[in-house]
């Protein structure tokens, strides 16, 4: 048998199935799909059994792999055995008792004829010689313009989406001698109540009100920061600028909590290396040293924050934030 | 015979239709339409089947689902969040996996599906790719494909963020800091999609919007066309006996293709659900309430976004501040926006990139096997490499813990093996390519090894090789032969004047040399017959040797 | 705990177990049996035990920590095993009841492992050095008891544990990397008394949380809240580890890509 130049040859021998040559193979594939239909109405069935019949806390065992909740492994099988054992029947039907010889056909020209191409281009022609545009090219200008600007609007209208950015993403919450107070049990904290290697998530005082009052989360998106205590010894750096005084108060640092690349809040601490890492993109900086990356993607420090005591002996702000906090921007500067 | 019921009903309904919409001509032709067989031609409708899937199932969801931002009290049945502050958002997907029968399996059957659907989508274009199928007349339809990968990711993405748990609240927070690295226009775009400030209270209202509605519309819009394209440029198929440039060879539409796809169908829906009722996906009760101060070790996205993830831990912290007041994060923006748009443009470009290297216009239906277009093949595993080395990144800190592994070990070792591995899997995917090649040559040329030992005579043992069958045949000889490369054009013509267009031109050529530099030739029919003419001497001849001493030695003693 | 673990054993266990054991062949994930350290009780420092304690260290952790437990040198003058003056009977009792000390292996971190010294042993060794200075002691066990423990007290242990503990550990306390090496380890097997030790001493590099910054009622919330979803059904399923989007991807690709292809060659391959 010779070969023409790319494959094309007669098909290959069509060979009989067992259920095209016994009837007894054919009367068996037929048994299998109805049976698989009908075993797919019973799982129908068995999904409203399950749906009325099982509480929607119950738990039950699965081997190996501790407890699950009934009422979802139940309904989850029954629909999926309904549905998997419909197209498994049809599929098993298909290739058993439907045709499997396979038939050549021809595909269509691609490209229409030369003739039909022609004709389409002389319509074409003469729709744009009736329409006088070539003639009055002041209509055409003067559409491209109007279809231009109407789109603008449609652009315009998005303006109100949100504000401006002014100055905000330059400010926190923070103020001088405003509270630190430890998240979520709102707590005042004095210099003593922390140990060396004592680790705090805080929030400026009042910012529960700031944010009932605003009606979102805004403020403690920037203002989170995290209070360390370390021996002052192992201090390397911090970023009190010359000539002023300590931002670091008897060892205790307080630090932005909103990592410096792309914002993701900060609290894996290392007490004895001082290392705080930032799951996300593994962006880590050394507290000990002035809050610098020494590893992974951020590229600025993590900003300080000057702190004191008040009166009665609470670590208070000094100031507010020297500059913004989390992620660059491009006026950020 | 008479008629029976189902053929009655069908008429009668067909005649109901016909006399309104006269279509019998066209839906005759329709129904015995030839679609070829091949497994790999399922990957697309995996997608298709996980897209109706995640209608159905997000149709059920949105029924429970708020949308809402506003924070409330839970007081649902998961006690450990018992009188925690949320948003509704998050509250109303605690329903709907706890309270609501049948909710969490919704929930689950939507996640696990949209899943699948990126899955599939890639798997399928990976296919489209290595076969060669994007080829005139189909580059539109790759295009298309190309859009639908990337609405695939930002629908995904979308999906993930809205229960607003800790896990999609943090990757809404990297969206956020990726937006505000954007030159000029960041800080802007921040405040207008958030409407303020991050995280604020509009913006799980609007995503959701975009999420059941523009981006599912979209999707939905350019799947009829690449139905409707794959429909009228009819499918591609592999080469095989019998099948040709100018043919199509399978089985007809109706009653075959609708029973096995329909089937298809079902089966995937029915996967699906088991995987709902099985495998758990997104506990997000375990995550808790999205709190801009808080944070889970192991935050991940789904799989699809990993790379992207990846991209960002992998890059160095480079960020430029220019002339001390525009701030140019290139550690965010390079591979957050930059990678991912060169990626999608060369990959959306590459079927007109392709062509114009190697200058084929013509049409292809006969889908390329991937040896016979080596430089390709090899492109396509280079670019895969790449893929998976930033998947992989993606998921350090997870394959530190697991393996035990320093998590800055892995991420330095990325750091080169990035520049380092793909080009090595490019070589060495082309030397496979090749070696398969030149195997294929051998076994048309002197047929396969039977693995049948002889012994001649004289002591010589010798293998037996065998003519492949004509299937194999068809199959190997089915290929174009590669053109010669483009010749590298003289920057000046006869006269010493620069040539127009000569950079564009000298391009074209490397880039052709790129591809079509190495060759190997399909042997000629004169060749092949000259060979098997040859095997069957030397056949002959060892069969004759062996019969000659046999009979000697059976041969009665005189 | 009583509510959260109300599992009512449904009549259709048994039939679904025998189901169960068939799909999950070549399951992905087999939860770690949990240990069953035993519940050490405080013990009260009498001088015998004190100077079987320091018998104990002589033998066993003085090479590392110094003879007089005052940190010992290696010959290159790094340091070969820190001070333990005034870390606590609470220290000893974490290090050594987790197994971390005496140490295997040096390595980035001390890892957990079957405890070396049996249960008096520890307390001796315990006793022994918090009767060198003065220093947290082992909690007493009604602190972290959370026998009991109330709906509001329960919601307060997760928003803390969100809060403080999350970061590293994961919000299912399934653990996670740190830098260079080190890591955050999971809390699947921990026992209420070391985690209340782990709060209060920060060992290793873990930060410390003192009584003054998480009361001891914060504990105990955050211990009953690790117990809870410790104890908690997997509602969805097979929870492959609950290690998140990462293992589902992984179960998507093998489990769930892996069958869809098969039943696609399924349909591709001619019957005979």
């Amino acid at each position: 048998m010779t070969i023409e130049p790319h494959g094309a040859n007669d098909l290959p021998e069509h060979k009989p199935r067992r259920a095209d040559v016994d009837p007894r193979a054919a009367k068996r594939a037929e048994r299998q799909v109805g049976f698989m239909f009908l075993a797919s109405g019973l799982a129908s069935a068995a999904f409203i059994v399950a749906y009325i019949a099982t509480p929607i806390d119950d738990t039950i065992p699965l081997p190996g792999f501790g407890t699950t909740n009934a009422s979802n492994l139940f309904l989850g099988i029954s629909m999926g055995l309904a549905l998997f054992l419909i197209g498994a029947a049809a599929i098993h039907w298909a290739k058993k008792l439907m045709p499997d010889v396979e038939i050549i056909q021809e595909r269509s020209a691609e490209s229409s004829p030369d003739d039909e191409r022609g004709a389409l281009l002389d319509e074409y022609r003469r729709g744009v010689d009736e329409s006088t545009v070539k003639r009055r090219p002041f209509i055409l200008g003067s559409m491209v313009a109007a279809l231009g600007l109407a789109g603008l609007p449609a652009i315009v209208l998005l303006r109100d989406l949100g504000p401006l950015p002014g100055t905000v993403l330059r400010e926190t919450m923070w103020e001088p001698g405003m509270h630190i107070l430890i998240a979520e049990t709102q707590q005042k904290i004095r210099p003593e109540d922390m140990e060396v290697g004592t680790l705090v998530s805080a929030v400026p005082e009042g910012i529960e009100l700031v944010m009932e009052e605003e009606g979102n989360l805004n403020a403690l998106a920037k203002a989170a920061v995290m209070l360390i205590r370390m021996d002052p010894n192992e201090i390397v750096a911090d970023q009190t600028p010359e000539g002023q005084e300590p931002w670091t108060y008897q060892g205790i640092m307080c630090y932005s909590k909103i990592c410096t690349h792309v914002g993701c809040p900060l609290g894996l601490y290392e007490q004895l290396t001082h290392h705080m890492l930032c799951p996300c993109h593994q962006s880590t900086f050394d507290l000990a040293d002035a809050g610098n990356v020494i590893f992974g993607p951020a590229a600025r420090s993590l900003p300080q924050l000057a702190i004191t005591v008040d009166e009665d002996g609470y670590l208070v702000a000094r100031e507010g934030f020297a500059e913004p906090v989390g992620p660059s921007f491009w006026e950020r500067g | 015979m008479s008629t029976s019921k189902v053929e009655q009903a069908g008429g009668a309904g067909y005649r109901w239709v016909d006399d309104r919409l006269p279509a019998a001509k066209y839906l005759k032709k329709q129904l015995g339409k030839v679609f070829p067989d091949h497994w790999s031609f399922m990957l697309g409708e995996i997608a298709l089947y996980s897209f109706i899937i995640l209608l159905l199932s997000g149709t059920f969801l949105s029924l429970w689902f708020k949308p809402s931002m506003l924070e409330v009290v839970y007081d649902g049945s998961y006690l450990p969040l018992n009188g925690v502050k949320m948003s509704e958002a998050f509250a109303s997907t605690l329903d709907i996996s706890f309270d609501i029968r049948g909710g969490l399996l919704m929930r689950q059957i939507h996640h696990w599906a949209a899943l699948f659907f990126v899955a599939a989508i890639s798997v399928h274009l990976l296919r489209v790719f290595f076969t060669g199928a994007f080829r005139k007349p189909r580059e539109t339809n790759w295009i298309i494909g190309v859009g639908l990968l990337t609405l695939a990711l930002l629908e995904g993405f979308a999906g993930y963020s809205l229960p607003d748990d800790l896990l999609s609240g943090t990757g809404l927070r990297i969206a956020q800091g990726i937006m505000l690295s954007l030159p000029v226009v960041g800080t802007y775009m921040s405040f207008f999609v958030f409407g303020g400030e991050f995280p604020g209270t509009d913006f799980i209202p609007r995503l959701y919007t975009v999420h059941v509605l523009l981006v599912p519309g979209i999707i939905l819009a350019l799947i009829t066309v690449h139905l409707m394209l794959v429909w009228f440029q009819k499918h591609t198929q592999f080469p095989g006996m019998g099948r040709t440039e100018r043919n199509v060879v399978g089985y007809p539409l109706f009653p075959v293709y609708t029973a096995k796809a329909g089937g298809f169908f079902f089966v995937v829906f029915g996967v699906t659900a088991f995987m709902g009722g099985l495998f758990q996906i997104n506990p997000i009760w375990l995550y808790g309430p999205y709190i801009p101060d808080q944070i889970t070790a192991g935050a991940q996205p789904d799989w699809y976004i990993g790379w992207l993830e990846g991209a960002l831990r992998l890059m160095p912290n480079i960020e430029i501040v220019l002339f001390g007041q525009w701030n140019l994060s290139l550690n965010v923006l390079f591979p957050a926006v930059i990678l991912p748009g060169i990626i999608f443009t060369l990959m959306a470009l590459y079927p007109f990139i392709e062509q114009w290297a190697t200058g084929d216009k013509s049409s292809h239906h006969l889908l390329d096997r991937p040896r016979n277009a080596p430089t390709r093949t090899a492109l396509g595993a280079m670019g895969l490499s790449f893929y998976l080395l930033l998947w992989t990144q993606g998921g350090n800190d997870l394959i530190a813990s697991t393996f035990d592994v320093n998590v800055f070990v892995i991420t330095w070792f990325m750091r080169f093996a990035i520049f380092i591995v793909p080009p090595l899997v490019f070589v060495i995917t082309k030397r496979i390519c090749f070696g398969l090649q030149r195997r294929d040559r051998d076994k048309l040329l002197h047929g396969y090894e039977s693995g049948v030992i002889k012994r001649l005579p004289s002591g010589k043992y010798y293998e037996q090789h065998q003519p492949i069958g004509d299937e194999e045949r068809a199959v190997i000889l089915a290929r174009h032969e590669a053109p010669q490369p483009l010749p590298i054009p003289a920057k000046h013509d006869a006269n010493g004047i620069k040539q127009k267009g000569y950079a564009i031109k000298l391009l074209q050529a490397k880039l052709s040399h790129f591809f079509y530099d190495e060759r190997l030739p399909i042997p000629t029919a004169a060749e092949i017959e000259e060979a098997n003419h040859h095997e069957a001497e030397i056949t002959a001849d060892r069969d004759h040797e062996i019969d000659d001493a046999r009979t000697k030695a059976f041969a009665p003693h005189e | 705990m009583t509510f959260l673990l109300a599992r009512r054993r449904s009549p259709w266990a048994t039939a679904l177990l025998l189901l169960l054991a068939l799909v999950a062949v070549g399951g992905i994930y087999a939860a770690a049996s949990g240990s069953t350290q035993a519940e050490a009780t405080a013990p009260t420092a009498s001088t015998t035990m004190i100077e079987e304690g320091r018998e104990l260290f002589l033998e066993g952790c003085s090479s590392c920590h110094g003879l007089n437990a005052d940190g010992g040198y290696q010959s290159d003058g790094t340091v070969a095993g820190p001070s333990l003056i005034g870390v606590g009977a609470a220290s000893v009792d974490f290090q050594v009841s987790t197994g971390r000390m005496p140490l295997a292996a040096p390595g980035a971190q001390a890892k957990a492992k079957p405890p070396i010294f049996n249960e008096e042993e520890t307390a001796a060794l315990a006793a022994y050095i918090g009767s060198l200075a003065p220093g947290p002691e082992i909690p007493s066990p009604d602190l972290y008891d959370t026998t009991g423990i109330s709906p509001e007290e329960l919601a307060l242990g997760g928003q803390l544990f969100r809060a403080n503990c999350a970061s590293c550990h994961g919000a299912s306390g399934k653990g996670g990397a740190l830098t260079d090496g080190k890591y955050a380890p999971t809390l699947a097997n921990a026992v209420p008394r070391n985690i209340y030790q782990a709060m209060l001493i920060g060992p290793q590099n873990m930060p410390n949380f003192p009584d003054t910054t998480l009361r001891p009622e914060d504990k105990r919330a955050i211990i009953g809240y690790i117990e809870a979803i410790r104890e908690s059904p997997n509602n969805g399923g097979v929870d492959a580890g609950r290690l998140g989007p990462v293992t589902e991807g992984i179960v998507l690709w093998l489990l769930g890509l892996g069958a869809l292809i098969s039943v696609a060659i399924w349909i591709g391959v001619k019957a005979k």
